[in-house]
């Protein structure tokens, strides 16, 4: 490693020990006049009375300011509750809101310096450790050593990154309020965009999109001399920025619904929920477009699309979720499971979840038609039940958290409603294809260990059989790897898709088919 | 059909095709694989990757473990000391005796050495099976020089093994460019630039001598016919292979560098059969083929065809068609289809383009009189097997390939067009004015091949 490399990684690891650091810094003080801008008007009352212990009390870490408030507020929630008064319960989260507005630190005094020192630093000290890899040396495989390195083959490293990354996501969906003062760092910038406060799901988005750039430029310099890498990774790094970072902050500023324009449902879960579609149906002829957008995109875009290039077109190429799998995952994808069990596994999860997302969004309609009657409940119901355990847990902290455990597509394989419904259609009508080059494999295996999905590439491909699956992403991946030309991803007519060739062009004594 | 009992010994690529096509015309058989080197089917071309970090032992593996119960494939890890043909009796190393029906032998290789001074000591060593991996990797932890010996497919893999690891090669080639026996000279020359651009020290016209001792049996350098003296800790010896076939040596089997086989793979022995690397063909199996084939898809073939003539109606006997293989030297991919000599004969003409780049390279052989496509060399180009397969046995011109040559890539997409560049060379060489079939714009948007 360069010298300037090991600065570099020294100044990320800096970084991110700072980042780490920063939710326990500072002084937390609650005082009403925060009671008061922070909660509705309906809860201000209870709140206030709840809270008042707390007033004026300096707490000297988060966690007393928490569990003190949670004290309070359960206090208060449980003896409703045991009276059964479930209307005068307070369902709202406010923990998160006031512990932001009762941090007194020097982060919110100093947010820039600290973004500086923490996020900045570490991507300054990324790019310094990426920019010279491989520098000096011919266009190539770069995967030497993957198999030595603790941190891409499931060593202490590797776990010690997936635990951080499953810490981290538990921590964003279901503890925000411990991570405060990370938001408020971010605050200036959220103003800057959209002139709104920062909540975590800024924090999230910036963070997201500054990795999919850095390691993007990571896949550019391990790639080099790939043109379909190389184009792949520039669209994945665009449409991040574009799509799903800067322009839904830009409607904020023009008092628009917050709006990613190539988020599809059934990924985009909520897309139908009652608030999202009155949110699209009152904002004028820009909301109008979004619903039409959506719709089109549902029933035409995805059918259209993949007929021609496969799910690829949306999977490697577009998708946010794939993008963060394509670029900071990128390290992580020989760690799939190519079992047939997990193959059946796969099959059974991803359709699941499609089937789920179809019966909740079919139920949330018809009640939106029912004008909320009947069905209220049962929609509330799935609604929390699909966010906590497809939304949050499965998409965010399995589906990111085990890129070091189980590979960089761990939702996209086993979880993605959308990569499901992408699936059926490329397994079934579409024209692309993984060619399979005559007899040239010799069954090495790269293709099936560097394939992210899990998909034993090898097996079709030792046998002179194109890759037909519900599943591949069109990554690209297999054929760069192959050591013998032996496969190239095509959209080709539908004839001779499933393709009959004998395993072996080269003999004429006989035969032999798949 | 009776049940009988198909034993084969090897389970590399011929005997592992051989077992399993028999399976699936075969119901009934028995069919026991033996080997001592694993117990399951790796790929041994992916030895180097294992040693570079790519991949995994397992990961070589192309079935699961399960595989081979549930097609009834049984799998034994023993080593055959000595066979009884009369008895149709296999002894294994343990003393253990096993009885077959039919024997199939596809022993495979194992490393060629000559006779030079000081091929004993610790540090010297082939690359073939995977007990040569393991061996390779003691032997070279930890290491500031090694010296690889002979200038041909292993040699450069085993150079490239050693670099990914940061260890300094002398890589030492008895001709005078790299695998020129095969090779023509630019082709050779390509990739002499390129083993040079990887930081081996590449020494061209350059002959082992003797290898020295540092007293304690290990290796402390090598000595050159030209009287250099090379410090290293290791010797890779890659010269080439041969047929694994000691243990046979004194039984009536009749053997000449290896097992002799007649066109259907039949030994002098009845129901004893030999296939892939262990065998040789006593008749030419056609013009420009060897008599001992080495290769992965041959092995497979002759797998194939075994098995299709141990189950099926009537046997048939091994015609390969047009010959093919292909190779990675580092990072430039070769692809060879139909026949092209090092030397270019008297009634061939040929057209050779290479890029600027210095990486990419196309040969065309085709004859003088009748402009028929004789073979193609690609380096660094990804070419369609089924395309040249078919252009070489229907023997089209050079003309009828240029023009569909933007259907003969099998690069992946986005990748430089260099169909047109070779064919604006072509053009202007050969005086010509050959275009390819316009496609609209549409037909590219959605990607259509020609």
């Amino acid at each position: 490693m360069k010298k300037i490399q090991v600065l570099g990684l020294g100044l990320f690891i800096v970084g991110l020990f700072i980042f780490s650091y920063i939710p326990f810094i500072g002084q937390y003080q609650l005082e009403e006049e925060m009671v008061k801008t922070v909660v509705k008007s309906e809860h201000e009352e209870a709140m206030l009375r709840i809270l008042r212990p707390m007033y004026s009390e300096s707490y000297h870490s988060n966690f007393r300011f928490i569990a003190n408030f949670n004290d309070l507020f359960d206090e208060y929630n449980n003896d409703l509750k045991r009276k059964e008064a479930w209307d005068e319960v307070i369902w709202d989260d406010y923990a998160f809101p006031l512990t932001k507005a009762a941090s007194d630190s020097a982060v919110s005094q100093y947010p820039l310096v600290f973004l500086t020192i923490s996020v900045v630093l570490a991507i300054f000290g990324g790019l310094l450790y990426i920019f010279p890899l491989h520098r000096g040396e011919p266009e190539g495989i770069k995967n030497n050593g993957i198999y030595f390195s603790s941190m891409k083959s499931r060593g202490l490293l590797g776990i010690i990154t997936g635990t951080y990354l499953i810490l981290f996501y538990v921590l964003l969906y279901w503890y925000p309020e411990y991570i405060t003062n990370l938001v408020i760092m971010v605050d200036p910038l959220s103003k800057a965009l959209s002139g709104q406060e920062a909540s975590q799901w800024f924090l999230y988005g910036l963070l997201y999109t500054m990795a999919i750039l850095v390691m993007g430029i990571r896949m550019f310099r391990k790639y080099k001399g790939n043109a379909y890498q190389t184009i792949r990774t520039g669209s994945v790094m665009f449409f991040q920025v574009a799509f799903a970072f800067l322009i839904p902050e830009i409607l904020m500023l023009l008092n628009k619904p917050w709006h990613d324009f190539k988020n599809i449902w059934p990924l985009d879960y909520s897309f139908f929920y009652d608030y999202r579609i009155e949110g699209m149906v009152s904002s004028g002829a820009l909301g109008m477009f979004m619903l039409v957008w959506g719709i089109i995109l549902i029933v035409i875009g995805v059918p259209l699309l993949t007929y021609f290039y496969g799910k690829r077109w949306y999977c490697s190429w577009v998708c946010g979720c794939g993008g963060l799998a394509e670029t900071l995952g990128d390290p992580y994808r020989q760690l799939s499971d190519k079992s047939l069990k997990a193959w059946k596994i796969e099959r059974y999860m991803v359709h699941g979840v499609l089937v789920f997302a179809i019966l909740m969004t079919a139920v949330t309609i018809v009640n939106y038609f029912m004008e909320f009657g009947l069905l209220g409940q049962a929609t509330n119901q799935l609604h929390s039940i699909y966010g906590f355990a497809i939304g949050a847990a499965f998409a965010g902290v399995v589906g990111t958290g085990f890129y070091p455990l189980m590979g960089n597509r761990v939702w996209c394989r086993f979880g993605c409603p959308l990569a499901a419904y992408l699936g059926i259609v490329q397994r079934f009508k579409s024209r692309f294809r993984i060619t399979t080059n005559g007899g040239q494999c010799i069954s090495c295996g790269n293709c099936s260990t560097y394939c992210e999905m899990g998909i034993d590439v090898r097996w079709y491909a030792q046998r002179g059989q194109n890759i037909v699956r519900a599943s591949c992403v069109g990554c690209g991946v297999c054929s760069a790897v192959c050591p013998r030309g032996v496969l190239k991803l095509e959209s080709a007519d539908e004839e001779g898709r499933m393709n009959d060739m004998p395993i072996i062009i080269g003999s004429k004594s006989v035969q032999v088919k798949s | 059909m009776n049940k009988r009992k198909i034993v084969i010994i090897g389970n590399g690529i011929s005997g592992i095709t051989c077992a399993r096509n028999i399976r699936k015309n075969d119901e009934q058989a028995d069919i026991l694989v033996i080997s001592g080197e694993t117990k399951y089917f790796y790929s041994r071309t992916a030895l180097m990757y294992i040693y570079m970090g790519h991949m995994k032992f397992e990961h070589t593996q192309p079935y699961e473990n399960w595989f081979w119960e549930k097609n009834r494939i049984d799998l034994l890890q023993a080593w055959i000391e000595l066979i009884d043909f009369k008895q149709k009796k296999l002894i294994c190393h343990n003393g253990t005796n096993i009885y077959y029906d039919v024997l199939i032998l596809a022993t495979g290789s194992k490393p060629l050495m000559m006779d030079w001074p000081g091929k004993h000591l610790n540090g010297v060593q082939g690359l073939y099976s995977y007990q040569d991996l393991q061996l390779m990797e003691e032997n070279t932890n930890g290491i500031s020089r090694a010296v690889v010996v002979g200038g041909g497919l292993i040699g450069i893999e085993m150079a490239e093994m050693l670099a990914s690891r940061k260890i300094p090669v002398t890589f030492l080639v008895r001709e005078s460019n790299f695998w020129d026996n095969v090779l023509p000279q630019e082709e050779a020359k390509l990739i002499n630039r390129h083993i040079r651009e990887h930081g081996i020290d590449l020494r061209l016209s350059t002959e082992l001598e003797e290898i020295l001792d540092d007293g304690e049996g290990n290796v402390k350098a090598v000595l050159t016919k030209q009287g250099d003296t090379i410090p290293c800790a290791f010797v890779g010896i890659t010269i080439g292979v041969m047929p694994k076939i000691d243990f046979l040596k004194d039984t009536d089997l009749e053997i000449g560098r290896g097992i002799l086989v007649d066109p259907y793979f039949r030994t002098n022995m009845k129901d004893v059969y030999a296939i892939g690397d262990c065998a040789e063909f006593k008749d030419s199996i056609g013009e420009n083929r060897k008599s001992i084939e080495q290769v992965w898809y041959t092995g497979r073939m002759h797998g194939e065809i075994l098995a299709q003539n141990l189950t099926g109606p009537n046997e048939v006997p091994y015609q390969p068609g047009v010959w093919f293989n292909s190779a990675k030297f580092f990072d430039i991919e070769y692809q060879t289809y139909g026949n092209v000599p090092a030397q270019i004969p008297e009634n061939v003409e040929t057209f050779y383009w290479e890029d600027q780049s210095g990486k990419v390279s196309i040969r065309f052989n085709f004859l003088k009189h009748s402009n028929r496509l004789q073979g193609v060399n690609a380096f660094g180009w990804r070419l369609r097997h089924e395309f040249f397969d078919q252009a070489i046995s229907e023997e089209w011109t050079i003309d009828q390939v240029m023009e569909k040559l933007d259907s003969a890539s099998f690069n992946p997409e986005f990748y430089k067009p260099y169909h047109r560049l070779v064919l604006d060379a072509f053009n202007k060489a050969m005086g010509k004015q050959i275009r390819f079939k316009k496609i609209s714009f549409l037909h590219k948007l959605i990607g259509s091949r020609a």
